[in-house]
């Protein structure tokens, strides 16, 4: 007879290949943190000359001439912030309107062409929406622009904003215009997720007392996902912050601080990608420095912005229960 | 309203709202429902704009020539810049898709919610949030500085940004597997590597794929680190250790030309990469829609 009896316990082969399986494994896990960390690590030695010799001027002084060896920032930084907050001014009320479309409005047959629709919109490289928007948006914005400064460039206050356009159109507006279309696909999505989590409950609720579909959506829907899409926002705003390549080609790289949304400007990693062939020495350690400030500041509004929804979900689970 | 002995039906009908009511819920409405149109006009128009400008130069020598190297002389192909665009997103695949399925390995069947896998998943989220060109200046400062511009250093960068997005996407693929598989795995005496090599993996393999081929589909159209480390080149150039060229990097630099002909290579190239893009995001699709059904 043939012993049928088999072992059971942990001995044996096998133990080292899971082992070493499991090893990899968190290896892998690990090479995140551990990317996340040279970034920061390495860009900084290699920035580290102009940060000496700068100090904090590198971020307030806004003369930037490389000639001369000086690097002030400040011209940069002003246009990161305009470009985003014109981007997101357009694309914030257009993607939640598509996300309340898809969740609260569309009938079912027409919830998964919008779908793509915004799918399509994320799969289009942003280089091409840069060549789009230098060769066709930016003429065709030109002669809007014109006429907007010439009705209302007389205006006090806000006269300043339309001030004159900068030829072929290329400035601070098209770029925001621009940033906006690329930026819509990941809002509408993490508001449709924020909104999905809305309990039927609450809408119904909100219906028997009598609310028009608009009340519903401003007194059930809104409320209940306002921290969601205050992280939706702010994904949004790490992803305006970052673009590169559209904003590079759209904005009209020039280093002003301006008023004038239809002026050309720059902002911080365009002017990285736009000046790194031709820098050298301290230059090319301003611009790395330039990527250090980046890397910081998105890596920080990521990490608020995976705060507040984790918290907004977890808050919503604890209301559905 | 006058009393009666029986008390009237209340009115429910629309008729009942008042005014105001009614046409702040109709302008709402249909601002909602404009919301979508805003998005679907500039991508009508970006599609029709290079298709249409891109198949004037459209031809089999488009495709199959050099790229000339001064940029105000007319004709000249894209083949080097494909053939680089392939190589370079290839080889990041070959990197990030193995390590990334790795490291949703380790999250979902190690790691779990124990804190430390939970920092890893906060991070890959985050890192998937860091801008292209910070990943470009990383490769600069650690590859370029110490070897040179190469087609290697532009696939270890786009690597580093498809890492996070084939972990996640993988990983929300693993949940999806019933415990019950594993279970069933581990009763018959297979190892927990075993298991998942066996077992987990295959029932998880397509969504892996579908996430995959996105994050390669974003990879392939990044410009901003390809543009600071592989440098540029004018003839196919098949050795990775060698300064390169990609679709997207020809795209930036025709772009910004004052001359017509450059923007015609560049609308051309557009064309070529939105293909190479849509082929990879259909086969996704095809992949995830093909092999999601048979699954259970």
């Amino acid at each position: 007879m043939t012993d049928t009896r088999i072992s059971l316990t942990t001995k044996g082969g096998g133990v080292r290949a899971d082992r070493l399986f499991r090893f990899s494994a968190l290896a892998a896990g690990l090479l995140v943190l551990a990317i996340l960390a040279l970034i920061l690590v390495t860009t900084s030695r290699e920035a580290w000359p102009v940060f000496a010799d700068e100090g904090l001027s590198f971020l307030t002084s806004k003369t930037w001439d490389p000639a001369s060896n000086e690097f002030g920032a400040l011209a940069f930084v002003y246009g990161t912030v305009i470009v985003s907050l014109i981007s997101l001014l357009i694309a914030v009320p257009v993607s939640l309107g598509i996300a309340l479309f898809l969740t609260e409005l569309a009938p079912r047959r027409l919830r998964a062409p919008a779908v793509t629709v915004i799918d399509l919109l994320a799969a289009i490289p942003s280089v091409v929406f840069g060549l789009w928007g230098i060769l066709v948006v930016a003429p065709a914005l030109y002669k809007l622009y014109q006429a907007l400064h010439d009705t209302l460039g007389g205006v006090p206050v806000i006269g300043s904003l339309f001030g004159t356009p900068v030829g072929g159109g290329r400035s601070f507006m098209t770029a925001g215009i621009i940033l906006a279309i690329m930026i819509i696909p990941i809002i509408t999505s993490i508001s449709r997720e924020v909104f999905a989590t809305v309990p039927s409950s609450d809408k119904q609720a909100a219906y028997a007392l009598g609310a028009t579909r608009w009340e519903m959506i401003k007194g059930a829907v809104f409320p209940h996902s306002f921290g969601g899409l205050v992280g939706a926002v702010m994904l949004g705003l790490g992803r305006a912050m970052g673009e590169t390549i559209a904003v590079a080609l759209t904005i009209g790289a020039a280093t002003q601080i301006t008023p004038n949304l239809f002026a050309g400007g720059n902002a911080m990693p365009s002017v990285i990608v736009l000046e790194f062939s031709e820098s050298t020495g301290e230059w090319t350690a301003a611009l790395i420095g330039l990527g250090v400030f980046l890397f910081v500041i998105t890596v920080l509004v990521n990490v608020l912005a995976r705060l507040v929804v984790n918290r907004a979900e977890i808050r919503m689970k604890g209301a559905v229960a | 309203m006058t009393v009666a002995v029986t008390p009237a039906p209340v009115d429910l009908t629309r008729a009942a709202l008042s005014v105001r009511r009614r046409i702040v819920n109709r302008i709402a409405t249909l601002a909602i429902a404009l919301a979508l149109l805003v998005a679907l006009v500039p991508l009508a128009l970006v599609t029709y704009t290079v298709v249409s400008k891109g198949l004037d130069v459209m031809s089999w020598r488009f495709l199959t020539d050099n790229i000339v190297n001064s940029p105000r002389r007319a004709g000249g192909g894209m083949w080097p810049a494909i053939l680089g665009t392939l190589l370079i997103t290839g080889t990041a695949a070959l990197m990030a898709i193995p390590l990334g399925v790795f490291g949703a390995i380790y999250l979902n069947e190690y790691g779990k919610q124990k804190p430390l896998a939970r920092v890893i998943r906060t991070m890959a989220d985050v890192m998937t949030g860091v801008p292209s060109i910070v990943m470009g200046l990383f490769i600069y400062v650690t590859v370029v500085l110490a070897f040179n511009q190469s087609g290697l250093a532009g696939a270890l960068a786009l690597a580093c940004l498809m890492l996070p997005v084939v972990i996640r996407s993988s990983e929300e693929m693993f949940r999806l597997v019933p415990d019950e598989l594993r279970q069933a795995s581990l009763a018959l005496g297979a190892r927990r590597w075993r298991t998942t090599v066996t077992v987990v993996l295959p029932a998880a393999i397509s969504g892996i794929t579908s996430g995959a081929m996105l994050a390669i589909a974003r990879a392939a159209g990044e410009t901003a680190p390809v543009v600071l480390v592989t440098a540029i080149v004018f003839r196919p150039e098949w050795n990775l250790l060698e300064p390169n060229t990609t679709l997207p990097q020809q795209i930036f630099n025709n772009a910004s030309q004052p001359f017509a002909v450059a923007n015609q290579r560049a609308w051309g190239a557009a064309l070529t990469l939105i293909a190479i893009v849509l082929l990879a995001t259909l086969i996704a699709r095809f992949i995830a829609s093909r092999y999601s059904i048979k699954e259970r």
